[in-house]
C-alpha cells in the first residue's frame, strides 16, 4: 500500500495586488503569482519545481510554508489543514518543516556565530534542554560536513559553501520532515554545488526527508529529484517522474526548457530552434493557453478561451491541447519540425 | 596562421599588499575567435579582464607586469586619454548585470549614439541611425521605436541585447563579455549565446567570454583557458581541453558538472575550498585539493608545458587519458 501523502497542495492560489497610485485603490491590479496549483508529496520524496523567472516557483514554495498568504485553495500537511488553520497547526508546521534560501550570506545574521545561529533554532522551538544544546549543535555541524570548531566563526569568516551548509544545518535542527530549498545552490561554484546536492541526497536517504527543490538548473533537478513539476506563469504545465519527463516531455514548454540547457559535450551543438521571446509578464496573462505566444506548435484554438485542461496518464499530467497520441512520441521532434 | 588581435604576455595584477590576484597570464586571441575564460569565483578571471581594459580600481589593484598587445600595440603603458579611445572603440565590454550598466534616465538609442559620437566624428543624425542599426543587429524588434525606450521598459534579455548593441556600435575588434548570461533564464541565455556567435560570424569580432559554466563554453567557444587562484591551469582548443583535459583541476570541473543526460548517485565534487587571496599555497596552487599531488607539487610551481597543438597545461603529473566523450 502506498503511504498517504505528507503534503497536499490543493488548488492553491497566491495573488499580489499592485497599487496604481490612484486614490481609494482605484486602478489596483491583481497579479496571480500562483494560479490554482495542485501537488502531492510523500515522505522521502524529492520534487523539483522548475521554470523561468517570474513563473511563481519561489512564491509557491513560500506559500506552502505559510510565508505568503494564499488567496485561495488549501495546504494540508500530515493531515492538518494549515493554510487557514489554527495557530497550533501552524506551530506544528514550523516545527516540522524548514526552508533553505538562495543567498547563503543573506539568510544568516552577520553578528551571530554559526553555532549561535543553529542554537537559536533549537531554543526557539524548545527542542532540547539548554544543557544539551552545545552537543546537538556540534552534531548538526558534523552532519552537514563542517568541523565543529567552525561553529565559532561568523558568516563573514566562512565561505559561501560553508554558509550554505550552516543554512542546511539550521533547517535540520528542527528534525524536519519536509525541507523546501529555494535555488539553494545557484549562488555557489560548480565544485561546491555538488557538495551541497550530495548532502541533500545523503540526508534524504538517511532521514526519510521530503524535499521540494526549487531550481532553474534542470541538470541538477534530474539528478536529485524523483518527480519534477514545470511551472509557467503561475501554473503547473507538466508534472511527472523526472526521468520520463526528461526523456519524453509532453508539453512544448518543457521540451523547450530541456533543449535550452547548454550541454558540456562540444559535439552537441546548441539547439538552433530556440524558444523565441521572453517570459511574458504575469500582470498581463495572455488569453487561452498562456504559453501560446511563444509556442512553436500553437493552433488557432490555443489563442482564446480558457487555459487548456489537464491531460493525465499514470503518474503524469500536462496542460496542452496537443494530443500526444496524434503527435510523435517526443515533442522535441515536433518542435523542430514546426520551426523549420 | 594569422596574427592575433590581442596578445597577452605574462600579465600580473597585484594588490597594494603585494598579493598576486593574477599571476603570469598569457594567451592569444585570433581574429573571430571566441575564447572561454573559465574559473570559480575568486579565480581572477574578472580581474584579468579589467586589467586588459585598464579598468582596475587603482591604487588598490595594479598591473605588476606583462604586456597586453592589441593589434601589436602594448596597452599597459598607454596614457589614460589614449586608453579612453581604445575602450569602447576597439575593445567593447558587456557585463553580467545590464541594469546596472545602462543609464536609467537616458533613452537606449541615445546611449548608443553617445558611444558612437565619443569615438567617431559623426553627425548627430548619423549616430542616431547607427544606434537604430545596432539595435537591429542584436535582434531587437522594431528598433526605430525601441531606440526611444528607457532601460526599465526592456526585459532582462532585451537589456542584455541593448548592452551588446552599445558595445558593438563602434565595431570593436574585441568584445569582452563578463558572465553575460548568468543572470538570465536558460531559454534567454540560449538566445544571447546564439546572438554572440552570429555577431562573430557576421562581423568577425573576437570575443573573450568569461563564465563559470562549462556547458556555455562547450556550446559557444573555440578555445578555453582555465584559471585557478589567479594562475592559468590549462589552455587549448575546446575539444582538446574538454575531451582530454591534462590538468587535474580541469578534469575535476568537468566531472562536477551535472549533465542533463542524467546519471545516478552522488555527484563528483572537488574536495575543499579554493584558497583565499591572502593565503595562497606554495607550489601548484591546486595541490591541497588535488588527488594526484606529490611532493614536487607542494614545492615547485609547475611551468606551462605543451600538451598538443595550441594546448598547454601547468601540471607536474598531467593526465594522459585517451580522449573520451564528454558528458558521458
Amino acid at each position: 500500500m502506498k503511504k498517504p501523502p505528507l503534503l497536499v497542495v490543493d488548488d492553491l492560489s497566491v495573488a499580489f495586488t499592485q497599487r496604481s497610485g490612484a486614490p481609494f485603490g482605484f486602478g489596483r491590479r491583481s497579479l496571480a503569482a500562483v494560479n490554482h496549483v495542485t501537488l502531492e508529496l510523500r515522505a522521502g520524496e524529492a520534487l523539483g519545481i522548475v521554470g523561468e523567472s517570474g513563473s511563481g516557483k519561489s512564491t509557491l514554495g513560500r506559500a506552502i510554508l505559510g510565508l505568503e498568504r494564499a488567496s485561495g485553495g488549501a495546504v494540508t500537511f500530515d493531515g492538518a489543514r494549515i493554510s487557514d488553520g489554527a495557530r497550533a497547526d501552524m506551530d506544528r508546521l514550523r516545527r516540522e518543516t524548514a526552508m533553505v534560501f538562495q543567498d547563503p550570506y543573506g539568510a544568516l545574521n552577520p553578528r551571530m556565530t554559526a553555532a549561535q545561529a543553529i542554537a537559536e533554532v533549537l531554543i526557539v522551538h524548545r527542542k532540547l534542554p539548554a544543557a544539551d544544546i552545545p552537543a546537538r549543535v556540534d552534531e548538526l555541524l558534523t552532519l552537514v560536513g563542517l568541523r565543529p570548531e567552525l561553529g565559532a566563526r561568523r558568516p563573514a569568516q566562512l565561505s559561501g559553501g560553508q554558509c550554505q551548509r550552516v543554512g542546511v544545518a539550521r533547517a535540520l535542527a528542527v528534525d524536519p520532515r519536509l525541507i523546501i530549498a529555494d535555488e539553494c545552490v545557484a549562488a555557489l561554484d560548480v565544485s561546491i554545488q555538488g557538495q551541497i546536492i550530495n548532502l541533500f541526497m545523503e540526508l534524504r536517504a538517511r532521514m526519510d526527508l521530503a524535499l521540494i527543490f526549487i531550481a532553474h538548473d534542470l541538470a541538477i533537478v534530474r539528478r536529485l529529484c524523483d518527480r519534477v513539476a514545470v511551472m509557467y506563469l503561475g501554473r503547473i504545465v507538466e508534472e511527472g517522474p523526472t526521468e520520463e519527463v526528461f526523456r519524453a516531455p509532453r508539453h512544448p514548454y518543457t521540451a523547450a526548457l530541456i533543449s535550452a540547457i547548454p550541454e558540456i559535450d562540444p559535439d552537441t551543438a546548441l539547439d538552433p530552434h530556440l524558444l523565441a521571446g521572453d517570459p511574458p509578464s504575469p500582470m498581463r496573462l495572455p488569453e487561452g493557453c498562456p504559453f501560446h505566444p511563444r509556442c512553436p506548435q500553437a493552433q488557432p484554438v490555443c489563442q482564446s478561451g480558457p487555459p487548456p485542461a489537464e491531460h493525465r496518464s499514470p503518474g503524469r499530467r500536462w496542460s496542452c491541447i496537443l494530443d500526444p497520441e496524434n503527435t510523435t512520441k517526443n515533442p522535441t521532434e515536433v518542435l523542430t519540425h514546426a520551426t523549420q | 596562421m594569422t596574427a592575433p588581435v590581442l596578445s597577452v604576455q605574462g600579465l600580473s595584477v597585484e594588490t597594494r599588499d603585494g598579493v598576486r590576484l593574477v599571476d603570469d597570464l598569457s594567451f592569444d586571441l585570433a581574429p573571430g575567435e571566441i575564447l572561454g575564460l573559465v574559473g570559480e569565483s575568486g579565480s581572477g578571471k574578472t580581474v584579468a579582464c579589467r586589467a586588459l581594459m585598464r579598468l582596475l580600481p587603482e591604487p588598490a589593484l595594479r598591473i605588476a607586469g606583462g604586456r597586453v598587445a592589441l593589434l601589436g600595440q602594448d596597452l599597459v603603458p598607454l596614457p589614460e586619454a589614449r586608453m579612453r579611445d581604445v575602450r569602447g572603440g576597439q575593445i567593447g565590454m558587456i557585463f553580467q548585470n545590464p541594469t546596472a550598466h545602462l543609464d536609467p534616465v537616458m533613452r537606449i538609442g541615445d546611449q548608443i549614439a553617445e558611444a558612437v559620437r565619443l569615438h567617431e566624428n559623426t553627425t548627430r543624425s548619423d549616430a542616431r541611425a547607427r544606434a537604430v542599426e545596432a539595435l537591429r543587429q542584436v535582434g531587437i524588434p522594431d528598433p526605430e521605436a525601441r531606440a526611444g525606450s528607457y532601460a526599465h521598459e526592456f526585459s532582462g534579455g532585451m537589456r542584455q541585447r541593448a548592452m551588446i548593441a552599445v558595445a558593438l556600435a563602434c565595431n570593436p575588434k574585441v568584445l569582452i563579455a563578463d558572465e553575460p548570461t548568468t543572470a538570465l533564464d536558460v531559454t534567454v541565455q540560449a538566445q544571447i549565446l546564439r546572438l554572440l556567435m552570429d555577431l562573430r560570424d557576421r562581423q568577425g569580432v573576437s570575443i573573450i567570454l568569461i563564465t563559470h559554466d562549462l556547458g556555455v563554453v562547450a556550446q559557444t567557444c573555440d578555445s578555453i583557458a582555465v584559471l585557478y587562484a589567479g594562475r592559468l591551469c590549462e589552455r587549448g582548443p575546446k575539444r582538446d581541453v574538454l575531451g582530454a583535459p591534462s590538468h587535474h583541476y580541469t578534469a575535476g570541473l568537468i566531472r562536477c558538472q551535472p549533465t542533463s543526460a542524467g546519471g545516478e548517485g552522488l555527484l563528483d565534487t572537488i574536495p575543499g575550498q579554493p584558497p583565499s587571496m591572502g593565503a595562497m599555497p606554495g607550489g601548484c596552487r591546486f595541490h591541497p585539493r588535488c588527488a594526484a599531488a606529490t611532493v614536487a607539487c607542494k614545492g615547485d610551481q609547475p611551468d606551462q608545458a605543451a600538451r598538443g597543438p595550441g594546448h598547454v597545461a601547468a601540471c607536474h603529473n598531467p593526465l594522459t587519458s585517451a580522449r573520451r566523450k564528454v558528458g558521458a
